[in-house]
């Protein structure tokens, strides 16, 4: 936190701050000291906190005019397209919102992988985050349901039915859910209830998010910790502000071309046939974003063995701290991990493919060999790595030019340990 | 260690995701391609064949189809057919419209009013079943979005229908189209030359009546289309001029940082 006490020059303010301390909160936020070499991948956690209001604010209007009823919902939505003012723009930009939104959370999860800034001390900022990305997929999940076209009733009829795959109680969990015995008009309306509620408590993980980040500051571009605060940090207002508004407004121009002239790309069109229960679309696919954990589920022959193996993927993101043994953060200094985490990229980009295409022939075996790879990437890559590759030198701080040879790695290695 | 440079990552993204569609065609054929005049970031409706369009939906279409999303009023709405207020009221006038009950508790009939919904031919989807040989007319309200390919797509089947080719099987009440998945369909050709007389005095082959009801179709999707493309020219033109400024200023800020941006 900044190492100075914030007075308020009025008496008023002095008073109030002295009862609730949000003068010296706005204080703390606009000074925190922030390194200066943070590039552009860290713009996305501002990025992300607009994407988060964006759907928030679009959701509660679209909840005035939506009627969560399976025999309704369909028409209600082609009533906010028609006959609400602006609903068009409201609906697109909240259903695209959806699709930007994990853009931006999958570039900023990738930006923490290769800079490292999932490691000590930062390892509750990253759990955090997985939990607000599991909660993400939840809401975008149940979102996906209201329209009630096709794919919401189906995907949601295989995504509720996976819990079927737990033995003993696995029938009766996923009746409890459904509130029948099929998908039916109870499940989207608690999907309504819950998709309406979740985005709340995303404001509350996403308020720990950053307390959690203000306490060691943020990781940087070369990944040493940095004094704060010194020449090597910036005070986030005016230099952050201006660099993620910066930023923002380029993903806004990308937002605004998927809204106005592309609205329906990222969706399936089968979305516009109303739900048929008696009626099964040629292939049900979920939304882009779901796509490599859907590749995952499906390369395994046994369905409980893929409901683990996918919520495996994701849980076992949340050790990643301490399967990286690593002691080096950025993969700047890191030549042989550096090469793993793109092949580990287009792995996952691999399997995002695969989830779209059919599970069958060649589609299949690629599917088996990325998930394979998926896993020994955290299991064997990670662990390894940290104690057989030779790291390049680090600087002594972000403002020091780095003299080749001027630090030892170890030296460097041990000078980060201590701090 | 720059093996794999930035550059090379997002190109292989677009390599990978560009050709990805959802679903996997089943021995179907890509539709015809036609340089519609509402693509594009500027496009807008053709009005007159939005108007010559709706003609071959009430004469042709309606008989099986209905449009249940739509209201008479829509045809007189901007950026759609702009049918006049007194046009609107005519054609909603043409049709009965069941209503009530009245004070008596009895159902009746009356002539339509622009706040109507367009009159569904039938009245549910069981009973269009039982009219077409089991199968159901899709309501053609969100048709166009409904089907992947859009437009081309509704286009190409209205042109798809063709002699059977020797030893293709069909039975009863199906007909070949090379279009279709599987290239059968339950609905016989709708559209022949002349089938209608165009108020315009257009003349009515099949493909003009094809390209026009799939503009009317295409409307009836997509009736916010000219707004959302006028809307968004606005959008961005105004974003591009404030992200310059803002980058100006970050630049004017910076420059007070030994460091680059």
């Amino acid at each position: 936190m900044s190492d100075h006490e914030y007075v308020p020059k009025s008496k008023a303010g002095k008073w109030f701050n002295d009862r609730l301390p949000l003068l010296s909160l706005a204080s703390h936020l606009t000074d925190y000291p922030t390194p200066k070499n943070l590039n552009y991948w860290w713009t996305f956690g501002g990025i992300l906190t607009f994407c988060l209001l964006t759907q928030i604010i679009t959701g509660i209007v679209l909840a005035m005019h939506y009627v969560a009823h399976a025999d309704l919902a369909f028409g209600s939505v082609e009533h906010i397209m028609r006959d609400v003012n602006y609903g068009w723009l409201i609906r697109y930009v909240h259903s695209n919102g959806a699709s930007m939104f994990f853009l931006a959370v999958y570039i900023h999860i990738f930006r923490s992988l290769f800079y490292g800034s999932y490691k000590s001390p930062r390892e509750v900022i990253w759990i955090i985050g997985l939990m607000i990305y599991l909660l993400m997929m939840a809401a975008a999940f149940m979102g996906y349901v209201l329209p009630w076209g096709q794919m919401s009733f189906w995907g949601a009829t295989v995504i509720t039915n996976l819990f079927s795959a737990i033995p003993l109680i696995g029938d009766s969990i996923t009746t409890w859910l459904w509130g029948a015995y099929s998908v039916d008009n109870p499940t989207l309306n608690r999907f309504f209830s819950l998709h309406y509620l979740i985005p709340f408590l995303i404001v509350g993980l996403v308020v720990l998010h950053i307390w959690a980040l203000h306490i060691p500051g943020n990781n940087n571009p070369i990944g040493i910790d940095v004094k704060k605060p010194s020449k090597d940090t910036v005070p986030f207002h005016p230099y952050i502000t201006i660099k993620d508004g910066f930023a923002l407004l380029m993903f806004m121009i990308i937002f605004s071309g998927f809204v106005f002239f592309a609205p329906n790309v990222l969706g399936h069109s089968d979305n516009y046939i109303q739900a048929n229960p008696m009626v099964t679309p040629a292939h049900i696919v979920p939304e882009w974003y779901l796509l490599p954990f859907y590749a995952i589920l499906r390369s395994v022959p046994d369905k409980l063995g893929g409901v683990i193996l996918m919520f495996g993927s994701i849980l076992i993101l949340f050790v990643l701290p301490w399967l990286d043994t690593s002691k080096v953060r950025s993969a700047v200094f890191r030549p042989i991990y550096k090469q793993f985490y793109w092949i580990f990229l287009i792995n996952v980009l691999m399997l995002g493919y695969m989830g779209a295409m059919p599970a069958e022939g060649i589609y299949l075996v690629c599917s088996r060999v990325g998930t394979v790879y998926y896993f020994l990437h955290f299991l064997v890559v990670m662990p390894v790595l940290g104690f057989l590759e030779k790291t390049d030198p680090i600087p002594m701080s972000i403002s020091d030019p780095v003299l080749s040879g001027s630090v030892e790695p170890s030296l460097a290695k041990k000078d980060n340990e201590k701090i | 260690m720059k093996k794999f440079s930035l550059k090379k990552i997002i190109l292989f993204i677009v390599i990978v995701f560009l050709p990805i569609k959802p679903s996997i065609a089943v021995e179907t054929i890509e539709p015809i391609k036609i340089n519609w005049s509402f693509k594009g970031l500027t496009g807008k409706f053709d009005r007159p064949s939005l108007q010559r369009g709706f003609q071959v939906y009430k004469e042709v279409c309606s008989s099986c189809h209905s449009m249940q999303y739509l209201s008479y009023r829509n045809l007189g709405e901007q950026g759609g057919p702009e049918f006049s207020l007194e046009e609107v009221k005519a054609i909603a006038a043409s049709l009965e419209v069941i209503d009530g009950p009245d004070s008596q508790g009895e159902m009746f009939t009356r002539p339509g009013r622009p706040s109507d919904r367009f009159v569904s031919p039938y009245p549910n989807v069981n009973a269009s079943m039982a009219a077409n040989g089991g199968a159901y007319p899709p309501d053609m309200s969100v048709l166009v979005k409904a089907r992947t390919g859009g437009s081309n797509y509704i286009y190409s089947i209205l042109m798809g229908y063709e002699e059977v080719p020797e030893g293709f099987n069909l039975d009863d009440g199906v007909y070949y189209n090379k279009y279709m998945s599987g290239k059968k369909i339950k609905m016989s050709s709708p559209l022949s030359n002349e089938i209608i007389e165009y108020t315009d005095g257009t003349q009515a082959t099949v493909d003009q009546m094809a390209k026009d009801v799939t503009t009317f179709l295409s409307w009836a999707a997509e009736p916010e289309l000219e707004a959302r493309h006028k809307t968004g020219v606005k959008v961005l033109v105004y974003l591009i001029l404030l992200t310059t400024l803002v980058y100006l200023s970050m630049k004017r800020i910076w420059s007070r940082i030994d460091s680059e941006i």
